[in-house]
């Protein structure tokens, strides 16, 4: 099956602006958009760069957009996109973050701002060489936001997130989310605070393309509401 | 035109980061200013994919309600590795990981990870083969260690360098024996070279898997410091020795986890048989991997695969209902919809063996330091995780024994890290030209006369390890394999990379990863070819057999000074358990 990848060109050394290279690629049934992207680097132009990993939906680095929506290479069936949209298949880099080359962007303030929540656990008590526990039900209350895998298609889906770079947006919520609701972490009025910065969590305008682009299902936009509610709920 | 050049200075240097790597630069960073150099960003590495869990005896499930399976503690788990192994496990070590596990898991508890609980609100065991030993943190168990890990080691201080490729190691005074004193890496972001001079390096870069074809693992598993420490002249050990996970998606090798089966799914052939009752009468489908790939192998070449070309079977989850499903199986399913559109209620899962996991690799102690030809320590070198062999897989993995494994030996080689660059004080100086070496590399992949791409030659020793030297070998198969690589090698001096740029040329990074690759890959057939026996995962079809008397023994592989491998033995430590024969 031909398609026709149209993909969005950079290159810092050559261009001063991007600009759209098509590119037909003979798909094989079962072939996912990475396995067309590496056809085309490994048969056509060898400089089309992107980032990619583990291959298998895990990692999160091969985040781009693709026929405006952000999606992972890797677990984007062609086929299906071809049934959704016809067979010119349109990549371009996530929005909001630099792109550096092609399809790769400048990751480095995304995990700036994840840094700035601390996301490690700051556990209560002695360490000791015993095993401590956790109720079931205490773990499930941050099962969801724990799935992160940081590929940033939430944060560069955010409108917020494009027209201000200060915000913190969606996966760093998220990251701090993941410990506000851990029943073993003691510092969780500190995480809340954090978020209550003017680029904090009031930022968000609930458009829910959040919720919409993570790969894994994460209900991003509920959290942040849950993060909201208890930012309101200390205020009392 | 030479490159600018940065250089850093670190008290220790850890290689990758992956669970092993994280885990010993969190060691490290306790007492020692550490730093990361890493060629993915740390949450991309291999470790995000492990699903099967940690083995661990915990006993946090093990008597549970007389229903459930036997009980367990650290001599169990030993001698079920040292038994999986199929004796070529060195048991002192598999030993200490079994005895340090349950609290190296704990630990993990502690610093964050969010394990599955039981009713009591333990860390939750999944049951695998016999034992409930693996603890899990939901189907997603490698994720949280990695992110666990990595959140930990920006607390602690630890520097991270991403998407930084290391392309030679440093010594002393030049000559490996005097021991190291950093890495060269190139800067993936802006085509540089940056020196890390440090008394203490940690090799942590994982697998080598993408030397075959269909594999589970990532496009980074190049064996990055495999290449690295045998052109510093180090020994690789038991490479032959490579584990094919049974159930790898089909065609693309992505990995449906043993715990499907241990829920209830079946392997059936074209017939509709679920044939590993023929295979391992007792143990069916939960036989170890390296039996179940070959079950499936031999089923395919008998002509009862399934397919237009027979060259899969299936992975049948319809027999359950989808109620009957548990999470892992669920999981699979899953991935059958979003990387096949099959429906695993109504159709079987095609699958069939896929490179998965590197048992042997660089020499080491228990305390992760590296071993040269004489078995004696280099100092201020170690090596973690899948890409060291210390050796506690021996011939064949354990199910679930790869993540206790990065983080016990990464911990531990992080202290000795870090204490030996507490005794040896200032890192060395740099010698006069460091990056000499990596500067020629490159400069020769940039030559615009080569007439060679990389791309078509990755994928000629993909087919030919595929063909020749994976689940089933012969001295046949594996001379033709030999002969291949050697004629790939020759047209790899002639690659040269179409993209001449500096920033994100991901060109020049494939074609540096290929000549790692088909390092790893000549030593792997010429350890195979001169094992005429058949252990755990290394069978050869014209020596079917086990052969105690002649091949109890490691291999131990090193590049000769006129340029071919050549392998000689090491002893195996069986002062705990005696070789009985495996039956399943």
């Amino acid at each position: 099956m031909p398609v026709i990848l149209k993909i969005r060109r950079f290159d810092p050394e050559r261009d001063t602006e991007p600009h759209w290279e098509r590119y037909e690629v003979a798909v094989q049934h079962g072939d996912r958009l990475l396995d067309a992207l590496h056809w085309v680097k490994w048969n056509l132009d060898g400089s089309l760069a992107f980032r990619r990993a583990c291959d298998q939906g895990s990692c999160g680095s091969d985040v781009m957009r693709i026929n405006g929506e952000n999606r992972l290479a890797c677990t984007a069936l062609v086929r299906e996109l071809v049934e959704e949209r016809g067979d010119e298949i349109t990549i371009e880099p996530i929005k909001g973050l630099t792109a550096k080359k092609d399809l790769i962007v400048d990751m480095e303030p995304f995990f700036a701002a994840y840094r700035e929540v601390e996301p490690w656990l700051v556990a209560g008590g002695r360490e000791t060489a015993g095993e401590r526990t956790q109720s079931a039900e205490q773990a499930q209350l941050f099962s969801d936001t724990a799935k992160c895998n940081l590929c940033a298609a939430c944060t560069s889906s955010c409108p917020v997130y494009w027209n201000d770079r200060q915000y913190v947006g969606p996966a760093t919520i998220v990251a701090a989310h993941r410990f506000i609701f851990d029943s073993r972490d003691i510092v969780s009025e500190q995480r809340l605070e954090i978020l209550n910065d003017r680029e904090g969590v009031w930022r968000c305008r609930t458009t829910f393309n959040c919720t919409e682009a993570c790969p894994r299902g994460i209900q991003v936009t509920q959290a942040i509401q849950e993060v909201k509610r208890s930012l309101l709920a200390r205020r009392i | 035109m030479p490159l600018h050049r940065y250089d850093h200075r670190y008290d220790v240097v850890v290689v990758g980061a992956g669970g092993a790597g994280l885990r010993a630069a969190l060691e490290a960073s306790r007492t020692a200013r550490t730093a990361v150099v890493s060629k993915l960003h740390p949450t991309r590495s291999a470790t995000s994919a492990a699903q099967a869990g940690i083995n661990a005896a915990l006993g946090n499930t093990g008597a549970l309600k007389n229903s459930g399976p036997v009980s367990d503690g650290w001599e169990q788990h030993a001698l079920d590795t040292v038994t999986a192994g199929d004796h070529l496990v060195d048991q002192a070590a598999a030993e200490l990981m079994c005895r340090e596990a349950p609290d190296a898991v704990r630990e993990l508890e502690r610093l964050g990870v969010p394990f599955s609980r039981t009713a009591d609100g333990l860390i939750n065991q999944r049951p695998i083969g016999a034992t409930r030993r693996a603890a899990v943190a939901g189907e997603l168990t490698g994720h949280h260690v990695l992110q666990t890990l990595y959140a930990q080691c920006l607390r602690s201080g630890v520097e991270f360098f991403d998407e930084f490729y290391a392309l030679d190691l440093l010594f002393a005074d030049g000559s490996a024996a005097s021991g190291a004193a950093g890495v060269v890496a190139y800067d993936l972001a802006t085509g540089e070279l940056h020196t890390f001079s440090a008394p203490a390096v940690i090799l942590a870069t994982g697998g080598c898997g993408r030397m075959f074809r269909t594999t589970s693992n990532g496009h980074a598993a190049t064996g990055d410091a495999l290449a690295l420490a045998l052109r510093s002249g180090f020994p690789l050990q038991d490479m032959e020795f490579f584990q094919f996970h049974p159930t790898g998606l089909y065609p693309l090798g992505i990995l449906v986890s043993e715990a499907a089966r241990a829920e209830g799914a079946l392997l059936r052939g074209v017939n509709g048989e679920p044939f590993m009752e023929r295979y391992a009468p007792a143990a069916k489908e939960l036989a170890p991997t390296d039996i179940v790939a070959r079950a499936i192998v031999s089923e395919i070449r008998e002509g009862r695969g399934m397919g237009q070309s027979g060259d899969h079977v299936g992975l049948d989850l319809a027999h359950l209902t989808r109620e009957r499903w548990g999470s892992a199986a669920a999981t699979a399913a899953d991935l059958a919809l979003t990387q096949l559109g099959i429906e695993a209620a109504e159709a079987p899962i095609p699958v069939r063996p896929t490179a998965h996991y590197a048992m042997g690799g660089i020499p080491t102690t228990s305390g992760g330091h590296v071993l040269d030809r004489d078995e004696l320590p280099v100092p201020g070198l170690y090596a973690a995780g899948e890409v060291a062999c210390m050796s506690v897989h021996g011939a064949n993995r354990l199910t679930a024994n790869a993540l206790v494994e990065a983080i016990v030996f990464g911990r531990r080689a992080g202290t000795e890290a870090a204490g030996h660059a507490r005794a040896a004080g200032q890192p060395p100086e740099p010698a006069v030209e460091p990056t000499a070496p990596a500067a020629a590399l490159l400069e020769r992949l940039r030559n615009p006369s080569g007439s060679e791409r990389a791309a078509p030659i990755r994928a000629a020793l993909q087919h030919a390890m595929d063909e020749h030297a994976s689940v089933i070998r012969s001295e046949d198969s594996l001379a033709q394999a030999a002969g291949q690589i050697s004629r790939l090698k020759e047209r790899y001096a002639r690659v040269a990379v179409g993209d001449p740029g500096r920033s994100y040329n991901t060109d020049l990074t494939e074609a540096i990863e290929l000549g790692f690759l088909l390092d790893a890959a000549e030593v792997l057939v010429a350890a195979a070819a001169q094992r005429r026996e058949s252990r755990g995962a290394h069978f050869r079809a014209d020596h079917p057999a086990r052969d105690n008397a002649l091949f109890l023994h490691h291999s131990l592989a090193h590049r000769s000074p006129t340029g071919d491998i050549r392998i000689e033995t090491k002893a195996v430590d069986v002062s705990r358990f005696s070789a009985t024969e495996r039956k399943y």
